[in-house]
Protein backbone atom coordinates (compact mmCIF):
# COMPACT_ATOMS: atom_id res chain seq x y z
CA UNK A 1 0.00 0.00 0.00
CA UNK A 2 0.99 3.33 -1.08
CA UNK A 3 1.68 6.15 2.23
CA UNK A 4 2.37 9.74 2.29
CA UNK A 5 2.40 12.39 4.63
CA UNK A 6 -0.71 14.31 4.08
CA UNK A 7 -3.65 13.07 1.55
CA UNK A 8 -5.86 16.05 0.45
CA UNK A 9 -9.44 15.49 -0.35
CA UNK A 10 -10.87 17.70 -3.01
CA UNK A 11 -9.50 19.68 -5.72
CA UNK A 12 -11.81 22.90 -5.38
CA UNK A 13 -10.32 26.08 -3.94
CA UNK A 14 -10.02 24.90 -0.66
CA UNK A 15 -7.95 21.64 -1.47
CA UNK A 16 -5.54 23.11 -4.17
CA UNK A 17 -4.55 25.59 -1.73
CA UNK A 18 -3.99 22.98 1.12
CA UNK A 19 -2.09 20.76 -1.16
CA UNK A 20 0.47 23.89 -3.08
CA UNK A 21 0.86 25.30 0.79
CA UNK A 22 1.67 21.52 2.31
CA UNK A 23 4.12 20.56 -0.43
CA UNK A 24 5.79 23.81 0.08
CA UNK A 25 6.41 23.15 3.21
CA UNK A 26 8.24 20.17 1.71
CA UNK A 27 5.89 17.36 2.83
CA UNK A 28 4.92 14.72 0.23
CA UNK A 29 0.99 14.99 -0.63
CA UNK A 30 -1.97 13.00 -2.49
CA UNK A 31 -4.21 15.24 -3.92
CA UNK A 32 -7.87 13.11 -4.79
CA UNK A 33 -10.47 14.63 -6.95
CA UNK A 34 -13.68 12.52 -7.85
CA UNK A 35 -13.82 14.53 -10.89
CA UNK A 36 -11.79 14.76 -14.00
CA UNK A 37 -10.76 18.25 -13.59
CA UNK A 38 -8.89 20.47 -10.84
CA UNK A 39 -10.82 23.46 -9.63
CA UNK A 40 -13.96 22.47 -8.07
CA UNK A 41 -16.80 25.03 -8.42
CA UNK A 42 -13.98 28.00 -9.59
CA UNK A 43 -14.36 26.54 -12.88
CA UNK A 44 -17.93 27.83 -13.66
CA UNK A 45 -17.69 31.10 -11.98
CA UNK A 46 -17.26 33.70 -14.61
CA UNK A 47 -17.39 36.85 -12.50
CA UNK A 48 -14.04 38.86 -10.47
CA UNK A 49 -13.65 38.01 -7.22
CA UNK A 50 -14.25 40.40 -4.70
CA UNK A 51 -11.60 41.10 -1.13
CA UNK A 52 -7.52 42.43 -1.42
CA UNK A 53 -5.13 41.32 -3.97
CA UNK A 54 -3.50 38.71 -1.92
CA UNK A 55 -7.09 37.00 -2.76
CA UNK A 56 -7.22 37.29 -6.12
CA UNK A 57 -9.70 39.66 -6.04
CA UNK A 58 -10.49 41.54 -9.48
CA UNK A 59 -9.34 38.06 -10.99
CA UNK A 60 -12.69 35.16 -12.31
CA UNK A 61 -13.14 32.54 -10.64
CA UNK A 62 -12.37 30.32 -13.65
CA UNK A 63 -9.25 31.95 -13.87
CA UNK A 64 -8.09 31.47 -10.88
CA UNK A 65 -8.97 27.64 -11.03
CA UNK A 66 -6.46 27.37 -14.33
CA UNK A 67 -3.66 29.20 -12.05
CA UNK A 68 -3.76 26.75 -9.10
CA UNK A 69 -4.33 23.99 -10.97
CA UNK A 70 -1.02 24.69 -12.83
CA UNK A 71 0.73 25.37 -9.60
CA UNK A 72 -0.02 21.98 -8.60
CA UNK A 73 0.67 20.39 -11.47
CA UNK A 74 3.78 22.38 -11.44
CA UNK A 75 4.99 21.56 -7.84
CA UNK A 76 6.98 18.85 -7.38
CA UNK A 77 6.17 15.59 -4.88
CA UNK A 78 2.43 15.55 -5.32
CA UNK A 79 0.83 12.67 -6.62
CA UNK A 80 -2.09 13.76 -8.25
CA UNK A 81 -5.24 11.54 -8.63
CA UNK A 82 -8.53 12.69 -10.57
CA UNK A 83 -11.57 10.73 -11.03
CA UNK A 84 -11.01 8.99 -7.67
CA UNK A 85 -13.66 8.71 -4.82
CA UNK A 86 -12.55 8.92 -1.34
CA UNK A 87 -14.68 5.70 -0.27
CA UNK A 88 -13.84 5.77 3.26
CA UNK A 89 -11.76 6.70 5.99
CA UNK A 90 -10.24 3.92 8.80
CA UNK A 91 -8.76 3.87 11.82
CA UNK A 92 -5.60 2.71 10.84
CA UNK A 93 -4.78 5.89 8.51
CA UNK A 94 -6.06 4.34 5.26
CA UNK A 95 -8.40 5.83 2.82
CA UNK A 96 -10.05 3.81 0.86
CA UNK A 97 -10.19 4.84 -2.98
CA UNK A 98 -12.50 3.86 -5.71
CA UNK A 99 -10.45 4.69 -8.35
CA UNK A 100 -11.77 4.08 -12.46
CA UNK A 101 -11.48 0.52 -12.55
CA UNK A 102 -10.58 -0.69 -9.28
CA UNK A 103 -10.58 0.06 -5.89
CA UNK A 104 -7.20 0.98 -4.06
CA UNK A 105 -5.62 1.67 -0.71
CA UNK A 106 -3.89 5.03 0.47
CA UNK A 107 -1.95 5.27 4.03
CA UNK A 108 -1.76 9.03 5.29
CA UNK A 109 -0.36 10.69 8.20
CA UNK A 110 -2.76 13.81 8.19
CA UNK A 111 -5.88 13.79 5.81
CA UNK A 112 -7.29 17.14 4.82
CA UNK A 113 -11.25 17.04 3.92
CA UNK A 114 -12.07 20.03 1.74
CA UNK A 115 -14.92 18.58 0.38
CA UNK A 116 -17.01 21.10 -0.54
CA UNK A 117 -21.05 21.61 -0.45
CA UNK A 118 -23.78 20.95 -2.15
CA UNK A 119 -27.23 22.32 -3.13
CA UNK A 120 -30.21 23.11 -1.03
CA UNK A 121 -33.45 22.23 -1.79
CA UNK A 122 -36.43 24.03 -0.97
CA UNK A 123 -40.06 22.94 0.08
CA UNK A 124 -42.76 23.79 -2.80
CA UNK A 125 -45.07 21.56 -4.87
CA UNK A 126 -43.53 19.59 -8.10
CA UNK A 127 -39.99 20.72 -6.99
CA UNK A 128 -38.79 17.27 -8.30
CA UNK A 129 -39.93 18.58 -11.82
CA UNK A 130 -37.32 18.60 -14.31
CA UNK A 131 -36.75 22.02 -15.00
CA UNK A 132 -36.30 22.54 -11.21
CA UNK A 133 -32.23 23.14 -10.59
CA UNK A 134 -29.65 24.05 -8.40
CA UNK A 135 -27.81 27.77 -9.06
CA UNK A 136 -25.03 25.71 -9.28
CA UNK A 137 -26.18 22.68 -11.82
CA UNK A 138 -26.83 26.60 -14.36
CA UNK A 139 -23.95 27.52 -13.78
CA UNK A 140 -22.12 23.95 -14.62
CA UNK A 141 -24.77 23.29 -17.94
CA UNK A 142 -23.92 27.14 -18.99
CA UNK A 143 -20.69 28.47 -18.06
CA UNK A 144 -18.78 24.93 -18.18
CA UNK A 145 -20.19 22.99 -21.19
CA UNK A 146 -22.00 25.81 -23.13
CA UNK A 147 -25.59 24.37 -22.74
CA UNK A 148 -28.52 26.65 -22.51
CA UNK A 149 -30.53 25.60 -19.04
CA UNK A 150 -33.84 26.68 -20.55
CA UNK A 151 -35.37 29.96 -22.16
CA UNK A 152 -36.62 31.43 -19.57
CA UNK A 153 -35.47 31.42 -15.62
CA UNK A 154 -36.94 32.45 -12.44
CA UNK A 155 -34.33 32.52 -9.92
CA UNK A 156 -35.19 31.77 -6.30
CA UNK A 157 -33.05 33.72 -4.08
CA UNK A 158 -31.29 37.22 -4.13
CA UNK A 159 -28.23 36.10 -2.49
CA UNK A 160 -25.27 36.66 -3.84
CA UNK A 161 -25.49 33.24 -5.80
CA UNK A 162 -29.33 34.18 -6.82
CA UNK A 163 -28.31 37.70 -8.17
CA UNK A 164 -24.74 36.52 -9.87
CA UNK A 165 -26.20 33.44 -11.90
CA UNK A 166 -28.94 35.76 -12.93
CA UNK A 167 -26.68 37.72 -14.60
CA UNK A 168 -24.35 34.87 -16.08
CA UNK A 169 -28.12 33.95 -17.41
CA UNK A 170 -28.12 37.53 -19.34
CA UNK A 171 -24.69 37.15 -20.75
CA UNK A 172 -25.72 33.37 -21.80
CA UNK A 173 -28.65 34.88 -23.63
CA UNK A 174 -31.18 33.45 -21.72
CA UNK A 175 -34.32 35.35 -20.33
CA UNK A 176 -34.55 36.24 -16.14
CA UNK A 177 -38.04 36.38 -15.88
CA UNK A 178 -37.53 37.59 -11.96
CA UNK A 179 -35.89 36.89 -8.62
CA UNK A 180 -38.04 35.45 -5.78
CA UNK A 181 -36.52 36.65 -2.71
CA UNK A 182 -38.11 35.18 0.83
CA UNK A 183 -36.53 37.76 2.92
CA UNK A 184 -37.95 40.87 3.46
CA UNK A 185 -34.76 42.24 1.57
CA UNK A 186 -31.77 41.29 -0.74
CA UNK A 187 -29.55 39.41 0.93
CA UNK A 188 -26.76 39.68 -1.49
CA UNK A 189 -24.31 42.35 -2.41
CA UNK A 190 -26.18 45.86 -3.85
CA UNK A 191 -23.39 45.94 -6.32
CA UNK A 192 -24.72 42.66 -8.41
CA UNK A 193 -28.54 43.59 -7.31
CA UNK A 194 -28.23 46.85 -9.50
CA UNK A 195 -26.64 45.11 -12.22
CA UNK A 196 -29.52 42.69 -12.54
CA UNK A 197 -32.12 45.65 -12.05
CA UNK A 198 -30.16 47.76 -14.91
CA UNK A 199 -30.89 44.79 -17.12
CA UNK A 200 -34.51 44.88 -16.24
CA UNK A 201 -35.10 41.92 -13.95
CA UNK A 202 -37.63 42.59 -11.12
CA UNK A 203 -36.66 41.54 -7.72
CA UNK A 204 -39.55 40.38 -5.50
CA UNK A 205 -38.53 40.29 -2.06
CA UNK A 206 -41.01 38.68 0.77
CA UNK A 207 -42.18 36.51 -2.07
CA UNK A 208 -41.68 32.44 -2.65
CA UNK A 209 -42.54 29.81 -5.37
CA UNK A 210 -45.76 27.95 -4.47
CA UNK A 211 -45.74 25.53 -7.03
CA UNK A 212 -43.60 24.67 -10.32
CA UNK A 213 -46.64 23.64 -13.07
CA UNK A 214 -46.12 21.04 -15.92
CA UNK A 215 -47.03 18.04 -16.30
CA UNK A 216 -43.47 16.40 -17.98
CA UNK A 217 -41.18 19.09 -17.09
CA UNK A 218 -41.24 22.91 -15.96
CA UNK A 219 -43.71 25.02 -18.16
CA UNK A 220 -44.57 28.04 -15.39
CA UNK A 221 -44.38 28.77 -12.21
CA UNK A 222 -46.71 30.13 -9.13
CA UNK A 223 -45.49 33.01 -6.86
CA UNK A 224 -47.02 33.94 -4.11
CA UNK A 225 -46.36 36.72 -1.16
CA UNK A 226 -45.25 36.21 2.51
CA UNK A 227 -46.28 38.08 5.47
CA UNK A 228 -44.30 39.29 8.33
CA UNK A 229 -44.22 35.87 9.86
CA UNK A 230 -43.38 34.46 7.01
CA UNK A 231 -46.55 32.80 5.88
CA UNK A 232 -47.75 32.78 2.54
CA UNK A 233 -51.07 34.91 1.78
CA UNK A 234 -53.60 32.96 -0.13
CA UNK A 235 -55.26 34.77 -2.52
CA UNK A 236 -51.55 36.55 -3.84
CA UNK A 237 -50.34 33.70 -6.18
CA UNK A 238 -49.30 35.13 -9.47
CA UNK A 239 -48.28 32.91 -12.89
CA UNK A 240 -44.58 33.41 -14.57
CA UNK A 241 -44.52 32.23 -17.50
CA UNK A 242 -40.27 30.12 -17.11
CA UNK A 243 -38.85 26.85 -18.26
CA UNK A 244 -37.02 26.49 -15.41
CA UNK A 245 -36.56 27.20 -11.29
CA UNK A 246 -33.47 27.77 -10.15
CA UNK A 247 -32.58 27.17 -6.72
CA UNK A 248 -30.32 29.74 -5.21
CA UNK A 249 -31.02 28.78 -1.69
CA UNK A 250 -28.10 27.96 -0.13
CA UNK A 251 -25.69 25.42 0.32
CA UNK A 252 -25.08 22.62 2.95
CA UNK A 253 -21.54 21.24 3.71
CA UNK A 254 -20.82 17.82 2.69
CA UNK A 255 -19.36 16.17 5.59
CA UNK A 256 -20.22 12.88 5.10
CA UNK A 257 -16.35 10.82 5.58
CA UNK A 258 -15.93 13.03 8.51
CA UNK A 259 -19.22 11.92 10.10
CA UNK A 260 -17.82 8.53 9.05
CA UNK A 261 -14.29 9.01 10.53
CA UNK A 262 -15.54 10.19 13.70
CA UNK A 263 -15.06 13.26 13.85
CA UNK A 264 -17.59 15.78 16.20
CA UNK A 265 -19.93 17.00 14.42
CA UNK A 266 -21.98 20.51 15.25
CA UNK A 267 -25.21 21.56 13.72
CA UNK A 268 -24.64 25.51 13.00
CA UNK A 269 -27.22 26.78 11.31
CA UNK A 270 -25.17 30.15 10.44
CA UNK A 271 -22.29 27.88 8.33
CA UNK A 272 -24.97 25.84 6.52
CA UNK A 273 -25.44 22.93 8.58
CA UNK A 274 -23.47 19.97 10.00
CA UNK A 275 -19.73 20.86 10.27
CA UNK A 276 -17.03 19.27 12.15
CA UNK A 277 -15.78 20.81 15.74
CA UNK A 278 -12.20 22.81 14.43
CA UNK A 279 -9.91 24.68 16.07
CA UNK A 280 -8.15 27.72 14.44
CA UNK A 281 -5.46 25.29 12.55
CA UNK A 282 -8.60 23.60 10.87
CA UNK A 283 -7.52 20.47 12.72
CA UNK A 284 -10.62 18.40 13.91
CA UNK A 285 -11.71 16.61 17.09
CA UNK A 286 -9.44 13.93 15.49
CA UNK A 287 -6.20 14.56 15.81
CA UNK A 288 -5.28 13.31 12.58
CA UNK A 289 -7.76 14.54 10.33
CA UNK A 290 -8.16 18.44 9.16
CA UNK A 291 -10.95 20.47 7.36
CA UNK A 292 -10.90 23.22 4.91
CA UNK A 293 -13.86 25.14 2.70
CA UNK A 294 -17.14 25.04 2.80
CA UNK A 295 -17.01 21.53 4.81
CA UNK A 296 -15.95 23.58 7.17
CA UNK A 297 -18.77 26.28 7.27
CA UNK A 298 -20.04 27.36 4.13
CA UNK A 299 -18.52 30.87 2.95
CA UNK A 300 -16.93 32.18 -0.11
CA UNK A 301 -14.05 30.93 -2.20
CA UNK A 302 -11.78 33.52 -1.27
CA UNK A 303 -12.09 32.52 2.05
CA UNK A 304 -11.70 28.87 1.82
CA UNK A 305 -8.49 29.52 -0.10
CA UNK A 306 -6.82 31.09 2.92
CA UNK A 307 -8.61 28.39 5.16
CA UNK A 308 -6.97 25.28 2.51
CA UNK A 309 -3.37 27.12 3.24
CA UNK A 310 -4.11 26.85 6.77
CA UNK A 311 -4.64 23.51 7.20
CA UNK A 312 -1.85 22.50 4.68
CA UNK A 313 0.55 24.33 6.79
CA UNK A 314 -0.90 23.39 10.09
CA UNK A 315 -0.82 19.55 9.09
CA UNK A 316 2.72 20.17 7.73
CA UNK A 317 3.85 21.72 11.09
CA UNK A 318 2.09 18.78 12.96
CA UNK A 319 4.73 16.30 11.17
CA UNK A 320 7.79 18.25 12.04
CA UNK A 321 7.79 20.50 8.58
CA UNK A 322 8.90 24.01 9.27
CA UNK A 323 10.02 26.52 6.39
CA UNK A 324 8.65 29.52 8.16
CA UNK A 325 5.69 27.81 9.23
CA UNK A 326 4.71 30.10 11.85
CA UNK A 327 5.23 32.89 10.03
CA UNK A 328 3.31 31.58 7.33
CA UNK A 329 0.13 30.46 9.00
CA UNK A 330 0.48 33.87 11.09
CA UNK A 331 0.23 35.74 8.01
CA UNK A 332 -2.79 33.70 6.49
CA UNK A 333 -4.88 33.68 10.07
CA UNK A 334 -4.82 37.68 9.80
CA UNK A 335 -5.83 37.56 6.08
CA UNK A 336 -8.63 35.13 7.26
CA UNK A 337 -9.70 37.26 10.03
CA UNK A 338 -9.62 40.34 7.51
CA UNK A 339 -12.12 38.71 5.58
CA UNK A 340 -14.58 38.11 7.61
CA UNK A 341 -14.19 41.66 9.27
CA UNK A 342 -17.10 44.06 9.08
CA UNK A 343 -20.77 43.14 8.57
CA UNK A 344 -20.66 40.87 5.58
CA UNK A 345 -18.44 38.64 8.00
CA UNK A 346 -20.97 38.89 11.20
CA UNK A 347 -22.95 35.41 10.45
CA UNK A 348 -19.82 33.95 9.87
CA UNK A 349 -18.20 34.81 13.17
CA UNK A 350 -21.20 33.78 15.06
CA UNK A 351 -21.37 30.77 13.38
CA UNK A 352 -17.38 30.15 14.27
CA UNK A 353 -18.37 31.31 17.81
CA UNK A 354 -21.68 28.92 18.24
CA UNK A 355 -18.93 25.75 16.81
CA UNK A 356 -16.48 26.58 19.71
CA UNK A 357 -19.24 26.23 21.48
CA UNK A 358 -20.17 22.66 20.23
CA UNK A 359 -23.19 23.89 17.60
CA UNK A 360 -26.67 23.85 19.04
CA UNK A 361 -26.63 20.07 19.66
CA UNK A 362 -28.84 18.89 17.42
CA UNK B 1 -29.74 25.07 -27.15
CA UNK B 2 -25.86 25.49 -27.86
CA UNK B 3 -24.73 29.39 -26.39
CA UNK B 4 -22.98 30.46 -29.30
CA UNK B 5 -22.23 33.99 -28.51
CA UNK B 6 -20.94 34.70 -25.20
CA UNK B 7 -19.17 37.85 -23.70
CA UNK B 8 -16.64 36.10 -21.35
CA UNK B 9 -16.06 32.66 -22.09
CA UNK B 10 -15.06 30.61 -25.22
CA UNK B 11 -16.35 27.13 -26.01
CA UNK B 12 -13.93 24.52 -27.02
CA UNK B 13 -16.22 21.47 -27.51
CA UNK B 14 -14.53 17.93 -28.37
CA UNK B 15 -15.64 16.12 -31.77
CA UNK B 16 -19.07 15.88 -32.47
CA UNK B 17 -20.64 12.36 -32.52
CA UNK B 18 -24.03 10.34 -32.91
CA UNK B 19 -25.41 8.26 -30.03
CA UNK B 20 -28.85 7.08 -29.39
CA UNK B 21 -31.25 8.19 -26.77
CA UNK B 22 -34.28 6.17 -26.61
CA UNK B 23 -33.33 4.02 -29.84
CA UNK B 24 -33.31 7.99 -31.62
CA UNK B 25 -29.98 8.82 -33.23
CA UNK B 26 -28.76 11.91 -31.51
CA UNK B 27 -25.44 14.21 -31.64
CA UNK B 28 -23.57 15.67 -29.21
CA UNK B 29 -19.89 16.62 -28.66
CA UNK B 30 -17.47 14.01 -27.50
CA UNK B 31 -16.53 14.33 -23.76
CA UNK B 32 -19.25 16.32 -22.36
CA UNK B 33 -21.66 15.11 -20.20
CA UNK B 34 -24.28 12.78 -21.05
CA UNK B 35 -26.79 15.16 -19.47
CA UNK B 36 -25.16 17.80 -21.31
CA UNK B 37 -25.97 16.85 -25.28
CA UNK B 38 -29.52 15.54 -24.06
CA UNK B 39 -30.52 19.00 -22.63
CA UNK B 40 -28.82 20.74 -25.44
CA UNK B 41 -31.61 18.27 -27.62
CA UNK B 42 -33.82 19.19 -25.77
CA UNK B 43 -34.56 16.52 -23.51
CA UNK B 44 -35.14 17.15 -20.00
CA UNK B 45 -37.39 13.85 -18.85
CA UNK B 46 -34.27 11.41 -17.53
CA UNK B 47 -35.80 8.91 -15.54
CA UNK B 48 -39.06 7.60 -13.47
CA UNK B 49 -39.08 7.74 -9.85
CA UNK B 50 -39.51 4.43 -8.31
CA UNK B 51 -42.94 4.44 -6.56
CA UNK B 52 -45.05 7.44 -7.77
CA UNK B 53 -43.50 7.23 -11.71
CA UNK B 54 -43.14 11.04 -11.15
CA UNK B 55 -40.35 12.35 -14.06
CA UNK B 56 -37.28 13.27 -13.20
CA UNK B 57 -34.57 15.58 -14.51
CA UNK B 58 -30.99 16.54 -13.82
CA UNK B 59 -30.62 18.99 -10.44
CA UNK B 60 -27.53 19.71 -9.15
CA UNK B 61 -25.09 18.22 -12.35
CA UNK B 62 -21.91 17.51 -10.23
CA UNK B 63 -22.59 13.81 -9.19
CA UNK B 64 -23.81 14.69 -5.68
CA UNK B 65 -27.89 13.89 -5.68
CA UNK B 66 -28.72 11.17 -8.10
CA UNK B 67 -31.73 12.90 -9.54
CA UNK B 68 -30.21 12.04 -13.33
CA UNK B 69 -29.85 8.11 -13.43
CA UNK B 70 -30.40 6.71 -16.17
CA UNK B 71 -29.51 3.38 -18.06
CA UNK B 72 -26.21 3.69 -20.35
CA UNK B 73 -25.20 0.72 -22.67
CA UNK B 74 -27.50 -1.76 -20.98
CA UNK B 75 -26.24 -0.38 -17.17
CA UNK B 76 -28.06 1.15 -15.00
CA UNK B 77 -27.82 3.58 -12.16
CA UNK B 78 -25.62 6.05 -14.32
CA UNK B 79 -25.15 9.52 -13.15
CA UNK B 80 -25.37 11.11 -16.71
CA UNK B 81 -24.10 14.53 -15.43
CA UNK B 82 -20.76 13.42 -14.93
CA UNK B 83 -20.64 10.43 -17.31
CA UNK B 84 -18.94 11.58 -20.58
CA UNK B 85 -20.41 10.67 -24.09
CA UNK B 86 -18.36 8.58 -26.54
CA UNK B 87 -19.39 7.84 -29.81
CA UNK B 88 -22.29 5.12 -30.20
CA UNK B 89 -23.53 5.43 -26.62
CA UNK B 90 -27.28 3.53 -26.28
CA UNK B 91 -28.79 6.02 -23.37
CA UNK B 92 -32.14 4.97 -22.17
CA UNK B 93 -34.62 6.31 -19.44
CA UNK B 94 -34.70 4.62 -16.62
CA UNK B 95 -37.38 2.99 -15.07
CA UNK B 96 -37.84 2.79 -11.05
CA UNK B 97 -34.10 1.50 -9.48
CA UNK B 98 -32.96 -0.29 -12.92
CA UNK B 99 -31.85 -4.00 -13.15
CA UNK B 100 -28.95 -5.18 -13.39
CA UNK B 101 -28.54 -7.73 -16.41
Amino acid sequence: MKSVEIAVVGAGPAGLSATLAAAGQGASVALIERDEHLGGQLVKQTHKFFGSARQEAGTRGVVIARRLGQAVREQAGIDLRLATTVLGYYSDKVLYLEEPDRLAKLQAERAIFATGASERMLIFGNNDRPGVYGAGAVQTLMNVHGVMPGRRVLMIGAGNIGLIVSYQLLQAGVQVAAIVEAAPRIGGYLVHAAKVRRAGVPILTGHTVKEAVGEEAVEAAVIWRLDEQWRPVPGTEERVDCDVICLATGLSPLGELMWQAGCRMAYVPELGGHVPWHDDDLRTSHEDIYVAGDASGVEEASAAMVEGRIAGLAAARSLGHDRDVEEKLGEARRELAALRAGPTGEKIRRGLESLRQGGDGR
Amino acid sequence: MRITDHPILDFKPGRLVRFTFEGREIEGYEGEPIAAALHAAGIRVLRRSPRLHRPRGFFCAIGNCSSCLMVVDGVPNVRVCVERLREGMRVERQEGHGELK
